[in-house]
């Protein structure tokens, strides 16, 4: 058996139409079967709320008079790109308050105009023959712009690696607070309820299709940026119009220590054509899986601490290791059901018929890493290789002559074996003679707790550690904890003036 | 039941709460505690019962008290429910209900301030002053 848009259409127009939401749905497949379902079921509202850094809005404010062609453009002091026509401008969700930082960002300006409060807007122009005027200070009100379009570029992500910590200090990350030592672990999406967990293969989410975007009724423009639908993390493109947006499904916020972005609404309402679409909407939690990524790891391909189900996540403690662990969402589930729930109202009372996609996405589509031409600076690049280091079994007396001699701070302490095991600065030497009580030997006052870089590791991740830990210097080792050189904040100045500022 | 107790400890270095514990036998739990060379700052925890007589103690010995009620306030018009709060609180303050809303209870807080710095939307803050 199989159903057509049009067959489908013609219910909710009439008032027919079975609808019931992507949760509901699995028990509804498991009691009738796959073909009782789809006799049964003619659409399956989806639903997610959470956070989406890539959104934005497109403004056109209108002429003021005399005209101004506005080349940079703020609205509360979060600046939006203007490099289009006269008095268009994009908003970008994440853009920060030149006045405010990470307490405001173009996330709450949205919010702000959806509330119906009122945004100062100012700009400035070099002035032209057809546009003379050089700056323009207004208040602004949503209902004023002739045009406020939201275009997310990616939005609705089919599932989410969930984050964890392995490192010793606290992260603060897009993903929220990661405490040190797998103190918890954080994830986001509705999982059960997501859009694209319930279209895996792209067969009737496409472009042209109707959605549910912030409370209003929105269209998917097409694929998402970074979209990676053939490994699982397909994501969308989305439109609707802002000034139709209710905050109750927009809300701007800040991911503390990290910036601003916007929590937004999203559902889209699926066909059920199909046995295909029937396996499809019956996805549960326990069905989708992601790894726990682990970002104490600086770099681009982080490890996983292990892989858990949404089933797993939503119970609020997974299991690593033999240990259990509380997770924190930081999507909201209750919201996303409310997405899909007012969706399903809406398509029941026929506000809504649904469409097929103008064009299908590739669901073969991945997402690939830069291919960077040029590397950017490396610790090997600028260390210092003479490195005097000092056994732990020589007498401090030693290590002071050691210091002096090399006309530095830092002296990495070695064992028998070469194997780095402390280090030793003119501080921790200058206070073992003022308190000699705690013994004669560069092991009795050395710090055991050294932390390192690598030659290969980028110079950018070597300066965050010296800034983080407050040190000033790293020793360099390879992977056998050889010492092989040392980065001190000295070497840094090799970066100015050299071939690296081009 | 808590207390947030605060002393001065200009007059030397009396260890007040060492002296509460003995005089009153009343066994104290020390959840959170700030001491510098000036004044000292300590979140305990006791037996309803015996708060009374640990209050008056205290305030004998020149420190101020407050007990601790619902110290944490939830915006519910800023709280959109997701949850970022449950994990990162070392007193499981925060959980869902049934149908995933956020409940709080604030009665286990030791005001470490951490839920209130990461809530992405603001919506937990410290009721008075400290």
């Amino acid at each position: 058996m199989r159903k057509t848009i049009q067959e489908i259409n013609e219910r909710i127009k009439e008032g027919n139409a079975r609808v019931v939401t992507a949760e509901e749905m699995p028990q509804i497949v498991a009691e009738l079967g796959e073909e009782g379902a789809l006799a049964e079921v003619d659409v399956v509202t989806t639903g997610t709320f959470g956070a989406m850094c890539s959104s934005g809005c497109f403004f056109n404010f209108g002429h003021a008079d005399p005209p101004i062609r506005m080349e940079k453009v703020w609205l509360n002091d979060v600046e939006a790109y203007a490099g289009i026509a006269a008095v268009d401008a994009y908003l970008g969700a994440t853009e920060k308050s030149t006045t405010r930082e990470e307490n405001y960002g173009g996330a709450h300006v949205l919010e702000d105009l959806a509330a119906g409060r009122s945004v100062e807007l100012r700009a400035i122009s070099r002035g032209t023959d057809c546009y003379p005027r050089r700056t323009i200070t207004t208040e602004i009100l949503l209902e004023n712009c002739n045009q406020a379009i939201m275009v997310n570029p990616r939005n609705g992500y089919q599932r989410y690696n969930a984050a964890g910590n392995s490192g010793d200090r606290v992260l603060h990350t897009y993903m929220g607070m990661l405490l040190p030592s797998l103190g918890n672990i954080t994830y986001s999406g509705a999982g059960v309820l997501n859009p694209l967990a319930n279209d895996p293969h792209l067969r009737v989410i496409g472009q042209g299709v109707p959605c549910f975007l912030g409370g209003a009724e929105g269209m998917v423009v097409g694929e998402g940026t970074q979209a990676s639908p053939a490994t699982g993390f397909g994501t969308l493109m989305v439109t609707g119009d802002l000034k139709k947006m209710k905050t109750e499904y927009l809300r701007a916020a800040t991911m503390t220590g990290y910036g601003v972005t916007l929590y937004v609404g999203l559902g889209i309402p699926i066909p059920v054509l199909d046995i295909e679409t029937v396996r499809s909407t019956a996805v549960r939690d326990e069905d989708i899986w992601v790894d726990i990524i682990d970002y104490s790891v600086p770099s681009r391909s982080r490890p996983s601490l292990g892989r858990v189900s949404y089933a797993m996540l939503r119970s609020g403690r997974v299991e690593i290791g033999g240990e259990e662990i509380r997770t924190s969402s930081l999507s909201s589930f209750r919201r996303a059901r409310m997405v899909a729930a007012e969706l399903k109202g809406w398509v029941e009372s026929g506000r809504m018929t649904l469409a097929l996609p103008t064009r299908p996405l590739d669901p073969g589509r991945k997402a690939e890493p830069m291919k960077e031409t040029v590397q950017g600076p490396r610790v090997l690049q600028i260390m210092e290789r003479r490195v005097a280091t000092i056994g732990e079994d020589e007498p401090i007396r030693d290590a002071a002559a050691k210091l002096l001699k090399g006309e530095t701070n830092h002296l990495p302490v070695v064992n028998g074996n070469g194997v780095l095991v402390g280090i030793v600065t003119t501080y921790d030497i200058s206070k073992a003679v003022v308190n000699p009580g705690k013994g004669n030997f560069v092991r009795d006052i050395m710090k055991r707790k050294v932390i390192t870089t690598t030659p290969e590791e980028s110079v950018d991740i070597a300066i965050r550690k010296l800034e983080k830990y407050n040190i000033s210097a790293l020793p360099v080792v390879d992977r056998e904890m050889h010492v092989v050189g040392i980065l001190t904040a000295m070497d840094l100045g090799k970066l100015f003036g050299g071939r690296w500022l081009k | 039941m808590k207390l947030l107790v605060t002393f001065s400890r200009k007059e030397g270095r009396k260890p007040i709460i060492a002296q509460v514990v003995r005089d009153t036998g009343v066994l104290v739990n020390v959840e959170r505690a700030l001491i510098d060379s000036s004044e000292g700052e300590a979140l305990i925890d006791i037996p309803d019962e015996s708060c009374r007589i640990v209050k008056d103690r205290l305030t004998d010995l020149g420190a101020s008290v407050r007990i601790l009620e619902e110290e944490i306030i939830l915006d519910e018009t800023e709280c959109v429910d997701c949850g970022a709060c449950i994990s990162i609180c070392p007193q499981e303050v925060f959980s869902f209900d049934s149908d995933f809303r956020l409940q709080m209870d604030a009665r286990k807080c030791v005001l470490c301030g951490r839920c209130i710095e990461i809530c992405p939307h603001r919506a937990l803050s410290r009721k008075g002053p400290a």
